[in-house]
């Protein structure tokens, strides 16, 4: 099995990264810091100003070492790439299939709303106890609605219109009762919808910043097997936009980033004061509350499952790279569909 | 890539004979992946790679010799040539590979080494009837005869690997599943999972997650 290595996320204003021998190394006013030796390392993900010296750019840019540049709030601002790996007939494979999504839009919808349907029910048999009888009827009813859509995409013969309305739907669905599932008291720690650029809502803000992470993860995982994150299947092109690297998170968004955000604010890890609202709404967290999610995140990613479709247990952190390569060998005719990720 | 032109590496051949989808997801594809096998023969060959010769017992020894065979059109490096004085000024190409491990069941190794004695034949217009086989781990030379069974399946392989290359299509996995075992690349192969039925599984898995709802 493909090691999980490490991300390193470095948050720090000021800090000088740089390469000494065969490791990174992380300085502050010319004091060593942290010290990780390359081969251990996967990604580099740094937010904010941080120095990075061209030697250590070129060394991660060598090694396949995926180095993101975000700002203090976690958007993506640039990355830097190494010379294009992979193989010239996957990414024809790629683009080819591109013009006629549909089969592999539908694995992917498939398990986005089966794992949106899942978290909802794991809230429910979890929770059942603490629910209010209100909100123990919103999330059941929710979930058959999500059966019915479910059913639907598997089954229907629609096209490409049919599987995007189902998707806006399901979406639509499930966050409607995600405020049922918060079981904290606080009035400014309430679900009241997705926002976006800028998040107005601390759960906005915190779901934002787990999606650039994964979003991350999900490029990487696309470069790591050769295929061109920027052309996607559900997600048209767009200039900038990693189209592909979206795709491949919509299965895993329930599950990765969802949950845990539920249950960091569940688990009072974060409180409404680890957020800050700025002049014109926008909510951003404070550089603590950053470093918890970051913590929490990593160890997430080390929690073992086992991969429905390939049978074999797998950290989830390495989801994204094993549905790339599923989706890589679906590309590549081996496999007559891409296989989603079910999560139980 | 080897339509039109670009000729056949020599070690797609030995992969081709181990299971032509190895050969396809090395050359076609262009993934790779290291093992303890791998490495092991990548110094062994970092060693016999530093070309040059050198004179030994009254032959000729060439190291990492660039052969060519423009009918088969292949090509690649032969670890060692040996020229065998053979009378009246000529003399007799004799190839020896080095190969970590030990002698192998199957006959890769031997196809590898009779397609570098097809090269040296059509080079130097004299017949290669023998060359030898280096193995590391056991550290013996086994003498491979080039004879006519061997040359045709060489031939073959390599009109097989011709047609999948053009064809751009990496086959299915090989049916000898134990040489899955052995094999580096099994993470990225994924034998198992590529033989398997996606859409039927999918829909079982649907049927299966729909079937504890709370509404069922």
């Amino acid at each position: 099995m493909k090691k999980l290595l490490n991300t390193v996320y470095v948050t720090t204003e000021g800090v000088a990264l740089r390469k000494d021998g065969e490791n990174l190394v992380a300085e502050v006013e010319g004091e060593e810091r942290a010290r990780v030796p390359l081969h251990m390392l996967a990604s580099l993900v740094v937010f904010g100003p941080i120095h990075i010296s061209p030697a250590l750019m070129a060394a991660c840019a060598g090694a396949g070492i995926a180095i993101a540049l975000l700002d203090r709030n976690g958007r993506f601002r640039a990355r830097v790439e190494g010379p294009v790996t992979g193989n010239v007939l996957l990414r024809r494979a790629q683009y080819r299939v591109s013009e006629a999504p549909e089969p592999v839009v539908r694995s992917i919808l498939v398990g986005k709303v089966a794992n949106q349907r899942s978290v909802l029910m794991r809230a429910l048999r979890d929770h059942r106890e603490e629910l209010e009888p209100g909100d123990r009827d919103a999330i059941t009813a929710v979930t058959e609605r999500l059966a019915f859509i479910l059913r639907r995409v598997e089954r229907s013969d629609g096209g490409l219109d049919v599987l995007r309305g189902a998707e806006g739907e399901a979406a639509n669905l499930y966050f409607s009762v995600f405020d049922n599932l918060l079981r904290v008291p606080d009035p400014d720690l309430r679900w009241k919808g997705r926002s976006r650029r800028p998040p107005l809502d601390p759960i906005n803000a915190l779901l934002s910043f787990l999606y650039t992470l994964l979003t991350h993860d999900c490029r990487s995982a696309c470069e790591s097997v050769g295929l061109d994150p920027a052309v996607g299947f559900l997600h048209r092109d767009r200039p900038g936009r990693p189209s592909l690297a979206l795709d491949l998170m919509e299965e895993l968004r329930p599950v990765l980033t969802d949950r845990l955000a539920l249950s960091l604010i569940n688990r009072r890890q974060l409180r409404a004061g680890d957020f800050e609202k700025r002049d014109g709404g926008a909510v951003v967290m404070s550089d603590d509350a950053r470093r918890t999610v970051l913590t929490a995140w990593q160890e997430r990613k080390k929690e073992e499952r086992l991969h429905p479709f390939l049978q074999e247990k797998a950290p989830l952190g390495l989801v994204p790279y094993l549905q790339a390569q599923m989706l890589a060998r679906h590309l590549r005719g081996d496999l007559d569909a891409y296989p989603p990720w079910f999560w139980k | 890539m080897p339509d039109g032109g670009e000729p056949i590496p020599l070690s797609a051949l030995q992969h081709a004979v181990y299971c032509m989808r190895q050969a396809a997801l090395i050359h076609l594809e262009r993934v790779w992946a290291e093992n303890r096998f791998t490495a092991e023969g990548q110094v062994l060959h970092a060693v016999a790679d530093k070309g040059g010769g050198r004179k030994a017992r009254g032959l000729r020894r060439v190291m990492a010799l660039p052969v060519a065979c423009v009918r088969l059109n292949i090509a690649g490096v032969v670890d060692m040539v040996e020229f065998h004085p053979a009378g009246n000024g000529t003399e007799v190409a004799y190839p020896v590979e080095y190969k970590g491990g030990k002698p192998k069941l199957h006959r890769a190794d031997e196809v590898q080494l009779c397609a570098q004695a097809l090269c040296l034949e059509e080079m130097t217009g004299t017949a290669v009837p023998e060359g030898a086989l280096f193995y590391a781990e056991t550290r013996r030379r086994v003498a491979v005869p080039f004879d006519h069974g061997l040359r045709n399946l060489t031939e073959t392989t390599a009109a097989e690997l011709a047609v999948v290359f053009s064809s751009g299509a990496t086959p299915p996995p090989t049916h000898k599943r134990e040489r899955c075992r052995a094999c580096s690349l099994r993470e990225l192969c994924r034998p198992e999972a590529v033989t398997k039925p996606v859409l039927a599984w999918r829909s079982r898995m649907v049927s299966c997650l729909l079937a504890e709802g709370p509404g069922a």
